[in-house]
């Protein structure tokens, strides 16, 4: 199952932001980690919603995680899956999981990141089951 | 809040729940009128108004004009539809402060009449976490199912234990004749009706409902000069979960802050608490605030929903007797407000018969509104029949 990128609704990007949506065109996805507390947050900001220090950092993602919890929109025609999904490096995203058997999904299953298009262009972070992950990105769009 | 010494004296809940023929400021003012009527004060008497994003217009400045109110007081924090609940307690605080004497708080709306789906924006607006959340058609239904279903793969919980919670809100919603939804379902009903978003079922979530509700908050000396049973707020605490990234929980709420606060003003427990009205956006939202609260430890929340143990009569703690969101009223999107008039009626003594629950002097009202998986507002009062 892929959803079809027509169907995503293109992000709202802000000077603040702008280093994610370009990271996320190359096929990266970036959190913030705190050059003071060394704590890490997601979604991104500029000043650390920890310690409220400046010196937040851009980091990237290896990609890999596991889903922390997860639901098929069984509403929709086709259904869809959100999920928070955990990375390696402990932050946790919301997100998609696509490309995969909706009925077989389970927390704490393995998956690997890939990108999407929305309407407008922009590329955003999906994950697929770890074991369908391909080195070739999806461009569903 | 034992010098704010702040009384609920009116309470009023729409009787529709289809409002074809009214704005929403109209309904603001009929629930208005209708707190009025149930003090027994005059629309003169008002001096503080609260309200929240349901409210058309900006903060409070429309419906202060459109109901014609002369205010000294305003306040229109919204924290999603838990805020009456809050208000009831920013209410107590402006009269012991001195800025008002008797204060309004109304909720109303009409998303039946209109259609209107729950979160329905007509033009996406600039929140901060917009472009990482709306790429992935967020559905507020799926962010409570993937509370539900972290619940479930921690603690063991089921769906047949979320379903009683629908069946025991269908089981007060009978004797209700308002009640959009008063036929009662069963456990298997619940498990059978359409999968909304896993593992939430369609009779997990509340109703959609036109209408609203209002009540009237006043100082001791007014409060003893109405004639009406005496309704005091003990304690009350508001708080706001989100999420960092890191850290991240789906399974708690800011319910055990809220909770912590309300319990600490009023100096009780959980076990001194003899009724609950608490919000049911779907069934899972009650689950965890029953656990939060401390009416059960976490990850003992489905044991202490099964078996019908939250309908009035049966179980140690009765939970909505008005038949709550998930079948009586949750006007406008919003639960808080009605759960502060159900809790009101117990301690009056004016619940219906059939779930009025005996003894009622000490209560407790609840409302966890917004989206229970991002951020959310969670907002306890402790209410007592004096």
């Amino acid at each position: 199952m892929s959803a079809p990128g027509s169907l995503r609704s293109p992000p709202m990007q802000t000077v603040e932001t702008r280093p994610f949506w370009e990271a996320a065109s190359r096929g990266e996805l970036l959190f913030g980690r705190c050059g003071s507390c060394e704590e890490k947050h997601y979604y991104p900001r500029a000043r650390c919603p920890y310690c409220f220090s400046d010196q937040v950092e851009w980091q990237a993602a290896s990609g890999r995680g596991h889903v922390y919890s997860y639901s098929v929109v069984r509403r929709s025609d086709p259904p869809y899956v959100t999920a928070y999904v955990t990375l390696v490096e402990g932050v946790t995203v919301f997100t998609n999981i696509v490309d995969c058997d909706i009925d077989r999904l389970s927390i704490g299953q393995p998956v690997m990141i890939g990108f999407e298009f929305c309407s407008d262009g922009q590329r955003v972070a999906v994950f697929r089951p770890a074991n369908l992950a391909v080195e070739s990105q999806s461009s569903a769009g | 809040m034992a010098d704010c010494e702040a009384y609920i004296a009116g309470i009023f809940e729409h009787p529709t729940r289809l409002a074809i023929d009214k704005s929403v400021p109209q309904l603001h003012a009929e629930v208005a009128a209708g707190a009025l009527a149930d003090a027994g004060l005059s629309k003169s008497d008002i001096d503080g108004y609260f309200c929240a994003g349901d409210a058309p217009g900006i903060g409070p400045l429309s419906m202060v004009e459109y109901l014609g109110l002369k205010v000294r007081h305003t306040d229109s924090t919204d924290i999603g539809g838990s805020t009456p609940i809050a208000q009831v307690a920013l209410a107590a605080q402006a009269i012991a402060a001195g800025k008002c004497n008797v204060a309004l708080i109304t909720t109303a709306g009409r998303p039946r009449a209109a259609a209107e789906a729950p979160g329905t924006l007509t033009e996406v607006p600039d929140y901060p976490e917009n472009g990482f959340e709306l790429p992935y058609r967020p559905l507020l239904a799926a962010g409570y199912a993937m509370c539900a279903m972290r619940h479930m793969h921690e603690f063991g919980t089921t769906s047949e234990q979320l379903a009683w919670i629908k069946v025991a809100a269908s089981q007060h919603a009978q004797h209700n004749s308002h009640a959009l939804l008063p036929k009662p379902v069963t456990v298997a009903d619940v498990l059978a009706s359409p999968m909304v978003a896993d593992p939430l079922h369609r009779l997990d979530c509340c109703i959609m409902t036109d209408g609203g509700g209002a009540i009237i908050v006043t100082r001791r000396e007014i409060a003893l000069n109405l004639g009406r049973p005496r309704v005091k707020l003990r304690g009350a605490g508001m708080s706001i979960k989100y999420q960092l990234g890191s850290h991240f929980d789906l399974t708690t709420t800011a319910g055990i802050e809220s909770g912590r606060m309300a319990y600490l003003e009023a100096g009780l427990r959980p076990a001194d608490i003899k009724y609950l009205s608490t919000y049911d956006s779907f069934t899972i939202t009650v689950l965890l605030a029953l656990e939060d609260l401390g009416f059960c430890a976490k990850g003992q929340g489905g044991a202490f929903v099964a078996d019908g143990k939250l309908i009035s009569g049966i179980g140690r703690l009765p939970v909505n007797t008005d038949g709550g969101g998930l079948c009586n009223n949750h006007p406008a999107h919003r639960g808080g407000m009605t759960k502060v008039i159900e809790t009101t009626r117990q301690l009056r003594g004016e619940a219906n018969p059939a779930v009025q629950v005996k003894n009622c002097d000490l209560a407790m009202s609840h409302g966890t509104g917004g989206m229970l998986d991002r951020r959310h507002g969670c907002a306890t009062i402790i209410l007592e029949r004096e």
